[in-house]
């Protein structure tokens, strides 16, 4: 009776014990996690899963937007095939630990890149894949034309972004005192603001943009012109992966180049006998620029021919032809003025 | 030839040390393990261990506070704001849900019919219904139902309801505060009204029929004789109850009432010292189940028989 309750008792520790000495095993050592997503043959990926343009899921049960199109570009860069992906919707909240913990491979869900994610919070980012700043938005009947007028008024927020902090910055340094209603889940968040519960809503401004298409009346809802900072959103991956943090960063950086090049999903295929060395290397007919990687010397290749380069991308999401209509402004090339840049192909 | 003393394992005394010693030792190695499993797993991502950053700057503003509070202020400042939300609302809770229920456990066994019925809906729809359900339900189909501050609905001539929350001449309740108080105050009141039928039911009959034939008026048969009698069932499951609505209210995160939950997680998501940040929480809920359990094991002796 005795030794049977003893047994008993002790047998859920030691199943502990032998559960976590496993898990010690393939989460502590030196190894790449790139090398897991190799054997496992396929890339998990975290998105947000609630942003139309970013990342959403459309009837079906198919993923879109731009965030998922990178996740897609690092599957077709080591699998050639951009399906070899597993989206996990994450909240705000969740998605530092999901990385951290080795629940996804890869964190693209617009995360803004600061100093302290990429230090304490122990994240590895690679290239921004969108220029965003902070916005309010407002009820076109409210009479609020600047954030001035928001004086006393209540602001819904979601936590666990930077959006919070970034709207105390501001509203600190105006001297303007206002109530911050907070929520964790962005539904709910803007389902507040919809009831007319806060005068403003603070997010990114593409956010903004994205999530008043689905408002009751999205023509109702105006986006003051005052940007309150800049979050440049990048994907990331937990740090001590260097090999996986290479990957991810010239993925993306062969969707700006590939755009740079003229190269994109349609034509790819008459650039194969191109003389212009550059193209030869990016391309991986000349050199072996893809072995450094770990990938074949086609990944750039594979990229553009899959998911297309980022100018597609951005078409396909966020351009004129979507609901989003999202003026594409810092996030042109270089060469039209905007921001992107990728360093050379060699 | 006797030997009187059997051998060491067969003695019933040394089985019961030994197997609390190996209960110890196992315990520790496990601790031990997932401790060191723990570290290396944060030193390879590069996340020091420690609650330094309570002191830091916590740069983000809260909604709704009692004590002074400024973005300025540290995290350990933030905190001690959500601590203070969080208890607001156990207190006021734990008063109120005592109320609904006791009313509530009472009207289910009252001689008029409709009484008796209505007090028996209420009790099964709060008490089938998702907790979670029922607030977001205060909190939208009630609270922001309500019109806009300007055009608010007078109560009694000084009080005003509006999306803004109940709004009393010398104090304003948040829609966000009063959904979660209301959702939190039912439900709860629910199971204590359970409670409380089971605990009058469990008094002999003999008891009732004693303080009748004294002459006791039906009100004052409950009061002086029935249910002095029935608290001694009562309490320790109403202890239950009152620990579940202070866990409980750490729903609020999902309606956006800043309780001392919904600050940690802010904290957490700011400084990614999720192990530090759930060491935290789980020290908070403890302490305060602790109080609870103490505080009603206290009452409980007052009630009980004494026994000469």
């Amino acid at each position: 009776m005795q030794k049977s309750a003893l047994i008993l008792a002790i047998a859920p520790l030691i199943l502990t014990m032998t559960a976590c000495s496993g898990n010690s095993g393939q989460t502590a050592n030196t190894s790449d996690r790139w090398d897991t997503v190799k054997n496992r043959g396929k890339l998990i990926c975290g998105v947000s899963g609630e942003v139309p343009g970013f990342s959403f899921v459309g009837t079906g049960g198919k993923y879109s937007g731009i965030d998922v199109d990178v996740c897609r570009a690092v599957a077709a860069a080591v699998f050639d095939n951009p399906d070899a992906v597993e989206f996990r919707n994450l909240n705000a909240k969740e998605r530092f630990t999901a990385l951290q913990t080795g629940e996804v491979d890869v964190l693209s869900r617009n995360t803004s890149w600061t100093l302290s994610r990429d230090t304490s919070v122990g994240l590895e980012f690679a290239p921004v894949v969108f220029y965003d700043g902070q916005a309010i938005m407002v009820n076109k009947n409210s009479g609020i034309k600047s954030i001035a007028n928001l004086k006393n008024k209540a602001i819904c927020v979601q936590t666990g972004t930077t959006t919070e902090q970034n709207l105390a910055d501001q509203m600190r340094k105006r001297g303007i005192t206002y109530k911050p209603v907070v929520f964790e889940d962005v539904n709910i968040t803007f389902a507040t603001y919809a009831e007319g519960r806060c005068q403003g809503i603070t997010a990114d401004r593409s956010a903004l943009v994205a999530r008043r298409t689905t408002l009751p009346k999205p023509e109702d809802n105006v986006i003051l012109d005052e940007v309150i900072s800049s979050e440049p959103l990048a994907p990331a991956v937990a740090q001590g992966n260097p090999k996986l943090a290479n990957t991810v960063k010239w993925a993306v950086f062969s969707l700006i180049k590939a755009e740079e090049l003229n190269i994109n999903s349609q034509n790819v295929g008459q650039f194969a006998n191109n003389n212009d060395p550059d193209i030869k290397r990016f391309l991986g007919t000349e050199g072996n620029l893809g072995q450094g990687l770990g990938l074949t010397n086609d990944f750039a290749a594979r990229i553009v021919k899959h998911v297309g380069n980022y100018g597609e991308i951005y078409n396909r999401n966020l351009g004129p032809k979507t609901k989003l209509n999202l003026e594409r402004g810092e996030n042109k090339l270089w060469k039209q003025g905007g921001l992107l840049y990728s360093p050379p192909f060699r | 030839m006797i030997n009187s003393k059997p051998p060491i394992w067969r003695d019933r005394r040394f089985w019961l040390i030994a197997t609390q010693l190996i209960a110890v030792f196992l315990a520790v190695i496990v601790v031990t393990i997932i401790w060191g499993n723990l570290i290396r797993n944060l030193q390879q991502l590069g996340i020091q261990f420690g609650f330094d950053f309570l002191k830091q700057q916590a740069s983000f503003d809260i909604g709704e506070t009692i004590i002074n509070y400024n973005p300025t202020d540290t995290y350990s400042r933030a905190l001690w704001v959500g601590l203070i939300n969080s208890l607001r609302i156990a207190v006021m809770g734990i008063f109120l849900t005592t109320i609904v229920g006791i009313t509530a456990g009472i009207a289910r066994l009252s001689d008029n019919w409709l009484v008796r019925k209505i007090a028996l809906v209420y009790v099964e729809i709060f008490r089938n219904t998702p907790l979670l359900l029922q607030l977001l339900f205060w909190y939208f189909a009630v609270f922001l139902s309500f019109p806009q501050r300007e055009n608010q609905i007078s109560v009694l001539g000084f009080a005003g309801l509006s999306q803004n929350g109940l709004e009393l001449p010398w104090f304003n309740l948040s829609p966000e505060f009063s959904a979660l108080l209301l959702g939190l105050v039912f439900y709860t009141g629910a199971f204590i009204a359970e409670i409380v039928r089971g605990g009058i039911q469990s008094v002999p009959k003999g008891q009732w029929e004693a303080a009748r034939s004294l002459g006791l008026k039906p009100r004052l048969v409950m009061r002086l004789v029935v249910f002095p009698q029935a608290l001694r069932v009562i309490i320790p499951p109403l202890t239950s109850q009152y620990l579940n609505l202070t866990k409980n209210s750490s729903l609020a995160i999902a309606i956006g009432y800043p309780d001392i939950y919904f600050v940690a997680s802010t904290t957490f998501n700011q400084t990614g010292k999720a192990v530090e940040v759930m060491l935290l929480i789980m020290l908070t809920y403890l302490t305060l189940s602790l109080t609870i359990s103490i505080v009603m094991n206290l009452f409980n002796r007052t009630v009980q028989i004494s026994e000469r």
